[in-house]
């Protein structure tokens, strides 16, 4: 599959008061036309700050330092700024997080999808741009998209208002859309209908899509592809079902076991990967995990392991997956 | 919304009563009176006086006499200056003082804001510390030491401007940056905290995504939702300012309002202090109002029902 974006070794930081906090160490990833991608991790593993600096969107003490981000054979870091912002809403668009806070308050939500269209085809004539604003909210489920079109964004609940993120996103069919934890904020039922609305879109238009959350289940529903991401790098990455059924790293395994299951006994307490997530001011020179890894052994605190195949599209940073590792009762992956 | 206002305008009058009846007993339980002061007059002098202005009526009496001519807009006659009514005083004098005010409402809107917006586009370069440096001045040194500097440098050493008088437009220079240093470094400060907020915002980062460029940004989403909270100060600025400074008019030799207020005071000219306080009230009450409405017409979040 041809990629629309490349992602390689990727390396952003912010420069803080208390020094350089390296967010993400050198990630690399592709995504496929018309692929959806899912990038797991927990809060402050780098997920959002890789989609982030793909268009450039961080705040002004990030630094990307190191890599490159190539769509369609340009690579957006080096991008003059004036060139990205005919990328920006037009080829790649994004989805945030808080739907409460990303329209803004003072303008008329159908006039923020409006103005998505007219900056990248200012010649279009208003009528018809609003014809296509009203098709829009047809297609999210708006109900009543005439009469809503002039509302304010206080006057939409919180999944109505990502629905219009959702309009706004896919009003100029991009060739990717980023969407960063769209549905964290949102009801679990609401949740399920946007995923699903982002799947019928992407068979639609065959757009690609990044989709980040920290929510294994949201991934298994959605997903082709996931990268799963640890301490600002990628820990592993398989296809959608590989990550389920033929686990390659402890993290993901950690990761797993934290789902809760339905048919669980109440009884027993939810399980918890124990420790934190590491200091990025001053990270660890080996394995990010290996503090909190419960078959790390001396090596894995002083040497990153490479990032290495263990299956067809299917790759493992843990020194376990080595051709050469071990196999004694320590290692989950040669029993 | 309409149901809202009136209730609005009903408050502001209860505001208003309480405002003349507590300046009213204020005046009225000051030791002394304002015919009791510098020269000896005799006993049946001062009877007489206090007996012309009804000064020996019972307090309610008068009370409700007072609100019943302010009613008719007649703010009584001046105590110490005979034949002259504070109406006379407030019709020469706010014209003066509301011009001169007028004139620095306009240069401070349009200084402050563009400082406070460039200082918060420059967060953190020269411009910005520039212009926090200049509002710093503003803020902390008093308007006469301003005032001084200012007439030594253009009037005593350059000659270039008049010291005094409000007679061509060459007379309003010093005087309007004097009047308006403070709310220039106010409303600059304010405006730049409140940009840098919203730009801050995740609507913004939207806006960004959407290849919105830099000015299209901030015109388009930003200093609507930045001039919020510079609403809120302008009201009061814009009464503060057309009624006119006691130091900027003394200083300046401009006959307005701010003047008589203070020499009312030092005077005992009763009905003048009371008048211009009431005048004064009123002014910023009505600027209050006009804030609310101006609220209901930037925020749609705004509904007051």
């Amino acid at each position: 599959m041809e990629p629309i974006l490349k992602i390689e070794n990727l390396k952003t930081s912010f420069m803080t008061s208390n020094g350089e906090v390296q967010a993400v160490r050198g990630v690399s990833l592709t995504v496929g036309k018309g692929e959806i991608l899912g990038i797991v991790g927990e809060s402050g593993s780098g997920k959002s700050v890789t989609a982030m600096s793909v268009l450039r969107l961080l705040s002004d003490t990030a630094r990307i330092k190191e890599g490159t981000i190539t769509f369609k054979g340009q690579d957006l870091i080096k991008m003059p700024k004036k060139e990205l912002r005919g990328i920006r809403g037009e080829k790649i668009s994004m989805i945030f997080q808080d739907p409460m806070s990303s329209l803004n308050p003072l303008i008329p939500v159908g006039r923020q999808v409006e103005e998505m269209i007219r900056e990248h085809d200012p010649d279009r004539r208003k009528e018809e741009v609003k014809k296509d604003v009203l098709e829009l909210f047809e297609k999210v489920r708006i109900p009543e998209p005439e009469k809503r079109y002039g509302c304010f964004p206080h006057e939409f609940s919180g999944g109505m208002r990502q629905r219009v993120m959702i309009a706004m996103a896919l009003a100029n069919k991009p060739d990717l859309l980023i969407a960063d934890e769209p549905t964290t904020a949102l009801d679990v039922t609401i949740q399920d209908q946007i995923l699903r609305q982002l799947r019928e879109l992407e068979k639609e238009y065959g757009t690609s899509i990044i989709f980040i959350t920290h929510d294994l289940g949201v991934v298994a529903e959605l997903c082709d592809r996931v990268a799963v991401m640890y301490g600002g790098l990628i820990m592993e990455e398989a296809p959608i079902d590989d990550i389920f059924e033929k686990t390659g790293h402890p993290y993901t395994m950690g990761l797993l076991a934290s789902v809760p299951d339905m048919d669980q006994d109440k009884e027993i307490r939810l399980q918890s990967i124990p420790g934190s997530p590491p200091d990025m001011t001053n990270p660890p020179k080996g394995c990010p995990f290996a503090p909190r890894c419960p078959y790390a052994r001396q090596l894995c605190a002083s040497e990153l392991p490479d990032f290495v195949q263990v299956g067809e599209g299917h790759r493992s940073r843990c020194f376990l997956r080595y051709s050469d590792a071990p196999a004694d009762a320590n290692n989950p992956f040669r029993k | 919304m309409v149901r809202y206002f009136i209730k609005r305008l009903g408050m502001m009058l209860i505001a208003l009563f309480l405002i003349i009846l507590v300046t009213f007993v204020i005046m009225h339980s000051i030791p002394g009176g304002p015919f009791t002061s510098d020269r000896n007059v005799s006993k049946e002098v001062e009877e007489a006086l206090n007996e012309k202005y009804h000064l020996n009526d019972p307090l309610p009496k008068q009370f409700f006499d007072y609100v019943g001519n302010l009613l008719h807009g007649d703010f009584g006659p001046s105590y110490r200056f005979t034949g002259k009514t504070v109406n006379d005083f407030i019709a020469n004098g706010f014209p003066v003082s509301a011009k001169l005010g007028g004139v620095t409402i306009l240069f401070v809107i349009l200084a402050s804001i563009p400082m406070g917006i460039l200082a918060a586009i420059k967060n953190g370069k020269w411009q910005d510390m520039l212009v926090m440096a200049v509002a710093t001045i503003g803020v902390t040194i008093p308007s006469f030491v301003i005032a001084s500097i200012l007439i030594y440098i253009f009037s005593f050493r350059m000659g270039a401007l008049p010291s005094f008088g409000l007679d061509s437009w060459k007379g309003y220079v010093l005087p309007v940056i004097t009047l308006g240093g403070y709310s220039i470094s106010y409303l600059a400060r304010q405006m730049r905290s409140s940009l840098l907020e919203v730009m801050g915002q995740d609507y913004i980062r939207t806006a960004r995504a959407k290849g919105l460029s830099e000015p299209k940004i901030i015109i388009r989403h930003a200093l609507r939702n930045a001039m919020i909270p510079v609403i809120t100060v302008l009201g009061p600025t814009v009464a503060n300012l057309l009624t006119g400074s006691f130091v900027v008019e003394k200083i300046f030799a401009v006959p307005g309002l701010g003047v008589h207020f203070v020499n009312s005071v030092t005077m005992r000219d009763y009905t003048t202090i009371m008048g211009v306080t009431i005048f004064y009230a009123t002014f910023l009450l009505a600027m209050v109002f006009i804030v609310d409405v101006f609220y209901c017409l930037i925020d749609p979040r705004i509904k007051y029902d």
